[in-house]
């Protein structure tokens, strides 16, 4: 293998520590100057531009430096990612958009039910260590259709693989070109459909000519850049409300001043009370959703290709299980950060926002208001002057109540650099990390989709002599392809999409997770049981989706369309427990094969030679 | 290192299934069973918080990522007394 080329090089490897340690150290550098030139009197605007260019700029860059033309690189990143590193890359891989700004405001409106999506978005890695990642590293090809090829005996198994995998990841990319037109517009100033097709430009130059290795080093990049954008305003916060700050320790004080304000303000639900309704009552069917949603993201998580594939890239099967234990830590420091930012603004709202006079609320108040975030819906026309009092009626009285108070869950963490009170280049910053977020997660969900089209529709079903360059010119017009449709039905805005991305973890969940598994821990899961296992799973879960979304169909047992996996999950499973049982068991070289696998060490004996992956 | 002989294989598939009982054990624990009790560990008071809502929203985190360091250590011991680790 050529190790000289550009970034690839051992050289580079060997110096990741510094490279990263000096882009870091540059990237502070950089947040210190445009704060010195905020002080000199240089424009928002003009700042905001900066922070998006100049981080966009950088993602360009190294997406440009790490271009390969080798299959190797291209698809797996040459399989020398070092376990930490390709720790810090899963970790913006996988946390979108909807993670860095929504999911705390998530946490602001729903309390302890909102803390579903933390557990949920964590625990499955669990899963992924012990079940997939080592024995799909030690599989070593390119996507997981691969290893669903390999194992259930070609074509079918590979295109319902496909299917699942497309079906799965294209509503979560749509969304994920919805998030950075959406950040683009606010701190560009331009329309909301010009800047979809600028953050595109961003997201295709960083990966359309390195693929997964420009991928990866560009993810880690991104990673270093969303984790201080997340953690800095809310620190600022902690230490200005406890003068501690580790907000991470210290929102449990916010939290009992909060939960000693709720009874006098009249909030029926309190924020920690477990599996209530709106009316502060616990029952059954809230707590079976929030259980039924925690298991649903966390398989969900051990089945979307574009995390699993991640563990491609490691050095070795050993490294891979220490690569998802990285990855599940960068991610920790988000999301078990994120609790405290509903907290600190829900203590500022209580105190400062509810029982004031309309006319001395706080200043954010009013600039979150008048872009549609914010509503102090007191009086009957204030709906002209707050877009989100549409339909509220207030009493009037000039004072705020509880119940004339509106917020959108993205304004929480957007909001928080100027509830603290905080210099225009800290929103900045955290603008910056949105994107990174954002382009991140886009990134890594393109090159799965071009990846399952070219590698295994066309390459593997299609024309499998097909020359090397001409494989990688395939991928990458299909990468374009793909990442102009989904700019295109973002574009649209289409009004699903949210309820779309949280879709797309009960699908894998349904479709793919029981085939890896099994394929994996059971030798005798047969072809025909696991294809099946696969539509059945994939259809009861689209089946329920469909039809409660959109049919008026009554929900089973009061469980959300968002958890259908309940249902996909079991039937997949026993699915293709039964039908492998009624066909005949796998052949000799397939138990070979499923051995050689469980192994570390040693090669892998493909059952079939064609399966073999020729570079 | 010699060949795996088959006997051997077994005995290093059985330690490992162990291992991965283990840790579904561990995530079955900190992502659902402790999470029942949620009402009543919320009458429990922990460095300021209910200790129902302190174990969803850390708690059964730093479980999650301590298991996982532990995890990829010990099946590592695993892979070497067997010697089927991979060569650095």
């Amino acid at each position: 293998m050529a190790n000289n080329t550009q970034t690839g090089g051992k050289s580079f490897i060997d110096n990741l520590g510094k490279i990263y340690g000096i882009y870091t150290g540059g990237f502070a550098a950089f947040v210190i100057v445009l704060a010195i030139l905020e002080q000199m009197g240089v424009s928002n605007q003009i700042i905001g531009y900066l922070f998006v260019f100049m981080t966009v700029g950088v993602y360009a860059l190294i997406g440009v430096l790490s271009r390969t033309a080798e299959m190797g690189e291209y698809y797996v990143a040459g399989r020398k990612v070092p376990a930490f590193y390709n720790g810090m890359a899963t970790g913006s891989d996988w946390m979108s958009a909807a993670s860095f700004i929504a999911m705390a405001g998530t946490l602001y409106l729903s309390g302890y039910d909102g803390l579903a999506f933390v557990l949920g978005w964590t625990g499955g890695y669990l899963l992924v260590s012990i079940l997939l990642a080592p024995y799909l590293r030690k599989f070593g090809q390119y996507t997981v259709p691969d290893f669903l090829g390999a194992r259930y005996g070609g074509n079918v198994a590979r295109f319902v693989g496909v299917i699942v995998l497309i079906s799965a990841s294209f509503a979560y990319v749509t969304a994920q070109i919805f998030g950075v037109g959406i950040i683009a517009s606010r701190f560009l100033g331009i329309s909301f459909e010009v800047a979809v097709f600028v953050g595109l430009a961003g997201i295709l130059v960083c990966s359309m000519l390195g693929g997964m290795r420009a991928v990866t080093w560009t993810q880690v990049a991104q990673y270093i850049i969303l984790i201080i954008a997340y953690l800095i305003p809310v620190m600022i916060m902690s230490a200005k409300v406890t003068g501690v700050p580790i907000p991470q320790l210290m929102y449990g004080q916010a939290l009992e001043k909060i939960l000693a304000l709720e009874p006098a303000l009249g909030v029926v639900k309190s924020h920690t009370a477990a599996f209530a309704d709106a009316k502060g009552v616990m029952n059954f069917t809230d707590g079976l959703n929030f259980f039924a949603l925690i298991l649903c993201l966390m398989v969900g998580t051990a089945a979307l290709p574009h995390i699993l594939m991640r563990y491609f890239t490691t050095p070795s099967v050993r490294d891979a299980r220490k690569s998802v234990a990285w990855s599940l830590l960068f991610i920790f420091l988000l999301y078990f950060t994120a609790p405290s930012y509903a907290v600190f603004a829900k203590l500022e709202v209580y105190q400062n926002v509810i029982g004031q006079q309309i006319t001395a609320l706080p200043g954010w108040v009013q600039s979150w208001g008048a872009i549609g975030l914010v509503g102090a819906c007191d009086a009957a026309n204030a709906a002209a002057q707050y877009a989100l009092c549409k339909g509220v009626t207030g009493n009037a009285d000039g004072i705020l109540q509880l119940s004339e108070f509106r917020i959108s869950a993205d304004a929480i963490v957007l909001a928080t650099p100027e509830i603290a009170g905080l210099p225009y280049v800290i929103a900045g910053l955290v603008a910056a990390g949105g994107l990174a977020a954002a382009l991140s997660t886009a990134d890594g969900l393109l090159l799965a989709i071009a990846n399952a089209l070219s590698h295994d529709v066309y390459y593997r079903m299609i024309d499998p002599h097909a020359a090397t360059k001409r494989r990688l010119i395939i991928s990458r017009v299909l990468l374009i392809v793909v990442a102009i449709i989904s700019a295109y039905v973002a574009s649209t805005k289409p009004s699903h999409i949210l309820a779309m991305v949280a879709w797309a973890f009960s699908i894998a969940a349904s479709g793919l997770f029981p085939a890896l598994v099994m394929g994996i821990w059971w030798k005798r899961t047969s072809n025909a049981g696991a294809v099946a296992g696969m539509i059945a799973g994939y259809g009861v879960c689209l089946y329920y989706l469909i039809m409660t979304q959109f049919y008026g169909m009554p929900l089973w047992f009061g469980v959300k369309n968002i958890s259908c996996g309940l249902f996909g999950i079991p039937a997949a499973f026993i699915v293709t427990y039964v039908v492998s049982l009624m066909t005949a068991a796998p052949a000799k070289e397939m138990q070979d094969f499923i051995d050689s696998i469980r192994v570390p060490k040693g090669d892998v004996k493909l059952a079939n030679a064609d399966d073999a992956i020729s570079h | 290192m010699s060949e795996l002989t088959p006997e051997k294989a077994k005995a290093y598939w059985g330690r490992t299934s162990g291992l991965m009982w283990t840790m579904l054990g561990i995530w079955f624990f900190f992502s659902f069973v402790v999470h029942f009790f949620a009402p009543q560990l919320n009458k429990i008071s922990f460095i300021g918080f209910p200790l129902g809502f302190y174990m969803a929203a850390q708690g059964s985190l730093i479980a999650f990522v301590v298991s996982l360091f532990w995890f990829a250590s010990k099946q590592n011991a695993i892979d070497e007394e067997f010697g089927v680790a991979e060569d650095e």
